[in-house]
């Protein structure tokens, strides 16, 4: 069982890592495009934009605030 | 265009990777011989030949376009992760990857494990060790070429990245002999974290039905994007921490 959680835990570091939502987040990204795009409208800006305004808050969440 | 951005990224992915197993190989070899140590590397290289071998195929039994998503997906989330801590890295927040006490720390614990002595003997400790830092650190590697090559159409362009690295790093590393402790690791993990995450998008919006102004030519567009975005995040962490430290010492 130690052997399974420890290939679990080996897998979930490699693929989502240190912060689950830029996984969460990127899968959102995607699925957004594709539902934008297959209602026919411009959607090429959605995955830049959701990605650039995840990097940016999650960084931000990982450093201290001014006291 | 394409095909160099891929070459690099998968040049730079292996390069960092592959100081990272040089470190722990010579820190094995020079305090328990080189024998076991050889054959660690042989069985890794091995399993990643394996691992390589079964994903590879696998990935491509895919349809194109669902395959661009979930390649997309997983260079996404890949490459944030690489990004995210190369600009923590430069801007302060996380410390360096430091090879030289890496390697000072691996002899240290290699010269505690007891063994014959002889180099000639199968040493189990050099072997483990050996195995572990090269398969660890390759199957980053091993995905990052399976990955890009399944959803670009050929692997030969990512395996001649990766190969150029493998050669690049040995040849460097049998000349100094010693960690490369002055490789700029965190700007290479910077710019291939940028670059996954510019595939990333390239191909996962692609596969999600996505036409992209410009074609091909946008993925300099997109990695343009991130780059100046970095930029900037990195200019407002250290402006934060200088911020933080000012306010610290009142």
């Amino acid at each position: 069982m130690d052997r399974v959680r420890a290939f679990g835990h080996f897998w979930y570091d490699f693929v989502i890592g240190d912060d689950w939502r830029l996984a969460v987040g990127a899968l959102v990204a995607l699925t957004l495009a594709g539902i934008v795009a297959h209602a026919e409208h411009s959607a090429w800006w959605i995955v830049p934009f959701v990605v650039a305004l995840l990097l940016s808050v999650s960084v931000l969440r990982a450093t201290p605030r001014r006291p | 265009m394409r095909s160099a951005i891929l070459v690099a990224a998968t040049f730079l992915a292996s390069a960092v990777e592959m100081v990272e197993a040089l470190t722990i190989v010579l820190a094995a070899a020079f305090t328990r011989g080189w024998h076991s140590v050889r054959l660690g590397i042989g069985a890794a290289f091995a399993a990643l030949a394996i691992v390589v071998a079964l994903l590879g195929p696998a990935l491509t039994l895919l349809p194109l376009e669902a395959l661009r998503v979930v390649v997309g997906f997983l260079l996404l989330t890949l490459g944030l992760q690489w990004l995210r801590k190369a600009l923590l890295r430069s801007a302060g927040y996380l410390p360096l990857h430091d090879e030289e006490r890496i390697y000072a720390r691996e002899v240290e614990e290699a010269g505690e494990v007891a063994w014959s002595g002889d180099p000639r003997h199968f040493d189990p400790y050099a072997f483990t060790l050996s195995f572990k830092g090269v398969f660890l650190e390759g199957l980053e590697v091993a995905f990052i070429v399976v990955t890009v090559g399944a959803a670009h159409g050929g692997f030969a362009l990512p395996i001649i990245g990766a190969l150029a690295a493998l050669v690049a790093v040995t040849v460097t590393g049998v000349i100094v002999h010693r960690p490369l402790s002055r490789v700029p690791e965190n700007t290479m993990k910077l710019v291939v974290g940028l670059m996954l995450v510019t595939f990333g998008t390239f191909w996962g919006a692609e596969g999600a039905g996505v036409s992209w102004p410009g074609g091909d030519a946008m993925i300099l567009g997109v990695l343009a994007f991130y780059a100046a975005l970095s930029f900037a995040l990195v200019e407002i962490l250290n402006r934060r921490g200088r911020a933080a430290i000012v306010a610290g010492a009142d």
